[in-house]
């Protein structure tokens, strides 16, 4: 994918950076849609510049925003700690080694939302752009701009192509798939990236089965 | 969008629909979303520039960090206008858009935070004075976004990446080339207007105080904002630039790509680590920084990147 026109005319922001405000803001929005909705409680771990320049850039303001479901250009992320008391969630902060390779603007957010809780490792690499690393222990590779179908299920013969089926029954082409598992038979992680938007409520039916843990539509970000 | 100033310049000779035609056609076909939609989406982000500058204007007190705030304010109401009103709202505009940034407020990226101010400033100021109609400044937002797209494919328009050259040089070399082809420019001329803003920025470090987007980034967004003012003027008189456009955003490229990482948005360098850069960082509570800065210094080369971006 090449540069295109709103990658330079914008994004929309609230400054004052890209990466440290605005990316800081997206990973905080991909992981409540990930986890379902504002959490409970979080714990944002920040990693090399994150955590080093971070203050003075409201990076903290912006990760809690997106928790609250907010985008980089809303405007309730300069008060979003205040916002985040009268929604219920409880966050702390703490400073983070995520090795030498990690990207200098990282994340590792536990998040939990009643009874679940999630590890999630993030980076914010520069533009505003975001690629969302680990879901549990599962690597992927999100990046928000494409909708997203994310499911936790287990490791059964025709999980895939159930998921997909759904998804192709709308009429929307697959733009990327990847699954990883713990090991045969075991869970599995699916991101499935589509060309369009899906309903929320498209797979519903599928939280019945017992071989689905989760499921969630992640919308695409804002540009 | 385009690999090359050349390509495009060239699709839009051939097809006789103008160099801003030419990117709505592009990105159309890219995007699948109608012409219609992206102009009304340029239309959305000029909306967003013109708050973000009255909004700047109006700011009378300073940045969460103090280092800026207020300035453009001042200039606006006491400029002693040496070259004329126009060229003092430029400059002020240029730092009232940097100066919402730095408090948190709505600002449109282009191409980047950082550079927010400079595009909005000439374009704007240049409408009032100029007589552009809503649609041609538009159209100049087409050519602006062109050209940052092609550096951003054949450079970078990210102070990490490239320095300040490439960042409030990239949003320079925009404000130029929509300023040309709206003054009825050649497109010989919009690729020598981009080509003269580049010459002046090349080698510009990022070396911002503190690792924040303030200093001296408010006043970079203003002077770059002249280097566009220049080059526009001198193109539209006929001077050309010999060394062709796409070799020079080349060489931008590579001047970023060889510059020390201490002069690319890390701090680690520059005006950031000046005897008084240090002091204002420590008294921003930035004393990580400062110590990581005196590392830095030590180890003579470091490849920590903490800067902005």
């Amino acid at each position: 994918m090449t540069t295109g026109l709103f990658d330079i005319l914008g994004p929309r922001m609230i400054g004052p950076s890209s990466s440290h405000t605005a990316g800081a803001c997206r990973l905080g929005y991909v992981v409540q849609a990930i986890i379902g909705g504002i959490p409970e409680k979080a714990r944002i771990g920040l990693h090399g510049s994150f955590a080093m320049t971070g203050e003075g850039h409201g990076t903290r303001k912006a990760i809690v925003g997106g928790l609250l479901g907010y985008q980089p250009d809303d405007i309730r992320i300069r008060d979003s700690f205040a916002h985040a008391a009268e929604a219920g969630l409880e966050f702390e902060f703490h400073e983070v080694d995520l090795g030498e390779d990690a990207h200098p603007n990282g994340t590792l957010f536990e998040v939990t939302l009643g009874d679940d809780t999630m590890r999630v490792k993030g980076c914010s690499i520069g533009g505003g752009r975001i690629r969302v690393r680990e879901i549990d222990g599962f690597p992927v590779d999100l990046k928000g701009t494409q909708p997203t179908i994310v499911v936790l299920a287990d490791d059964v013969p025709g999980t895939v192509s159930k998921i997909t089926g759904i998804i192709a029954e709308r009429g929307l082409n697959l733009a990327t798939v990847r699954v990883d598992r713990e090991g045969r038979g075991e869970r599995a992680l699916m991101t499935i990236e589509t060309d369009g938007e899906l309903p929320d409520d498209l797979f519903v039916n599928l939280h019945d089965r017992s071989w689905v843990h989760w499921i969630r539509n992640v919308h695409r970000l804002n540009a | 969008m385009f690999e090359s100033i050349a390509e495009w310049f060239e699709l839009a000779g051939e097809t006789d629909v103008g160099l801003a035609g030419a990117v709505l056609r592009r990105e159309s076909k890219e995007t699948e979303a109608d012409e219609e939609t992206i102009r009304r989406r340029v239309s959305e982000a000029l909306a967003v520039m013109r708050a973000a500058v009255d909004e700047g204007m109006a700011i009378d007190e300073p940045s969460p960090s103090g280092l800026t705030g207020g300035r453009a304010r001042r200039l606006g109401a006491a400029g002693p206008e040496l070259l004329g009103p126009t060229f003092t709202t430029v400059l002020a505009r240029a730092i009232a858009t940097l100066e919402v940034n730095a408090r948190m407020g709505l600002i449109m990226a282009t191409p980047t935070a950082g550079a927010a101010g400079v595009v909005p400033a000439v374009l704007l100021t240049l409408q009032e004075s100029r007589g552009w109609s809503e649609d041609q400044l538009i159209d100049g937002m087409l050519v602006a976004g062109g050209v940052g797209a092609v550096i951003a494919e054949r450079a970078s328009i990210s102070g990490a990446g490239g320095g300040c050259q490439a960042e409030t040089g990239s949003a320079a070399a925009m404000a130029a080339a929509a300023v040309t082809w709206l003054e009825g420019g050649t497109r010989e001329q919009v690729a020598h207007a981009i080509g003269l803003t580049l010459q002046g920025m090349l080698g510009l470090i990022c070396d911002p105080v503190a690792g924040l987007v303030e200093i001296p980034c408010v006043y970079r967004n203003a002077t770059g904002a002249v280097h566009a003012l220049a080059a526009a003027e001198m193109a539209l008189a006929g001077l050309d630039f010999p060394i062709p456009v796409d070799e020079v955003i080349d060489v931008m490229g590579e001047v970023g790509r060889k510059m020390d990482v201490r002069f690319r948005e890390t701090a680690l360098g520059g005006l950031a680590t000046t005897p008084t850069g240090q002091k204002i960082a420590a008294a921003a509570g930035m004393d990580r920084l400062v110590q990581l800065q005196r590392r830095g210094r030590t180890d003579g080369e470091s490849s920590a990147r903490i800067g902005p971006s």
